[in-house]
């Protein structure tokens, strides 16, 4: 599979991997490393020092990238805040944006998320936000020193597929960095649609962390993906309305 | 003394340094990071701070998330 030249690396899978809501985190270590993840996102929270909780980080496979996420943040200071204690624990300076006042849809603030995006990004930060899918908007975060953008395809934990596609598909066409689908893919063929849309990746957590095997639903997303993947660099050909015969049109036993 | 810990008021019955307050709290030193007073404090930093009075603390660490 041809690499993914993003955020500084290159990477093969283009799978990315949410790691909230799995059962167990041995469970979500087999999920990773079945599938060969090497993006995966994780947020930040207060300790709770009454509860002893393992470190989530140790289950990470190595080698994969750890992408913090600012997911809490109402706006964009606090998105920046939480950012740069994620980036202080070492982890890693990838981050994913999330800036959300709506609690029913989840939705993002696209203004907010620029913001942060332009500050983090002058500080060094390898910065991923989170948006509605918006044509300007992509073009401000690319500008503003996006390493990517992640317009969602529905509802974060929808399962709802990709409710947005002519957007998506708009974005692909019009925005020079990375476009990566994240939230409410539900299924492997939604992640093989973005794919064959053109998409540089996607990210999914529910779907797979709330199956029934996990680990076989990872694997199911990643071969979707790298399905979607090879039929984009294929150029498949366009729709018709009328048939187009696969078979010769010529040398039929009843003629003559 | 009184300290606000991740959002909380919390009295401590002694002086203590950042690190001790850590592992007052048997908490894993590699596992989080520490906001004080505003400030995010590198780990080697930890022993050299003297809480006081009033000081606002926030320890955070990773969890599951999308």
């Amino acid at each position: 599979m041809d690499p993914l030249e993003i955020g500084g690396k290159a990477i093969t899978n283009r799978l990315f991997v949410g790691t909230g809501k799995f059962s167990n985190y041995n469970l979500m270590k087999e999920a990773l490393a079945g599938a060969q993840i090497e993006v995966a996102t994780v947020a930040l929270r207060r300790v709770d020092s009454a509860s002893k909780t393992d470190n989530i980080i140790d289950f990470i496979p190595d080698g994969c990238i750890v992408m913090p996420n600012t997911s809490g943040a109402r706006n964009a200071d606090e998105a920046v805040r939480i950012a740069r204690l994620a980036r202080a624990s070492g982890a890693s300076d990838w981050v994913k944006i999330e800036v959300i006042q709506d609690n029913k849809y989840l939705l993002p603030d696209n203004m907010e998320t620029l913001k942060a995006t332009g500050i983090l990004a002058k500080e060094g930060f390898k910065v991923f936000p989170y948006m509605s899918p918006d044509l300007s908007m992509a073009r401000r975060m690319a500008d503003a020193g996006a390493a990517a953008v992640m317009p969602l395809g529905s509802p974060i934990g929808s399962n709802r597929g990709v409710k947005t596609r002519e957007l998506v598909e708009i974005m692909v066409r019009e925005i020079k960095i990375p476009v990566i689908v994240d939230a409410g893919l539900g299924r492997p063929s939604d992640a093989c649609e973005c794919m064959e849309l053109g998409c540089a990746a996607v990210l999914v957590n529910t779907a797979i962390a709330i199956s029934e095997d996990p680990v076989a639903a990872a694997r199911a997303f990643a071969l979707a993906v790298k399905a979607g993947r090879l039929a984009y660099l294929s150029t498949l050909p366009v729709e018709s309305q009328e048939a187009g015969a696969s078979s010769p049109l010529t040398g039929f036993l009843r003629d003559g | 003394m009184i300290l606000k810990i991740n959002g909380k008021s919390e009295t401590i019955d002694k002086k203590l340094n950042l690190i001790e307050l850590i592992l007052h709290k048997s908490l894993v030193p590699e596992h989080i990071v520490i906001e004080h007073n505003a400030r995010i404090v590198p780990k080697a930093e930890w022993p050299g701070i003297e809480l006081k009075e009033n000081d606002n603390i926030e320890i955070v660490s990773f969890v599951g998330g999308g």
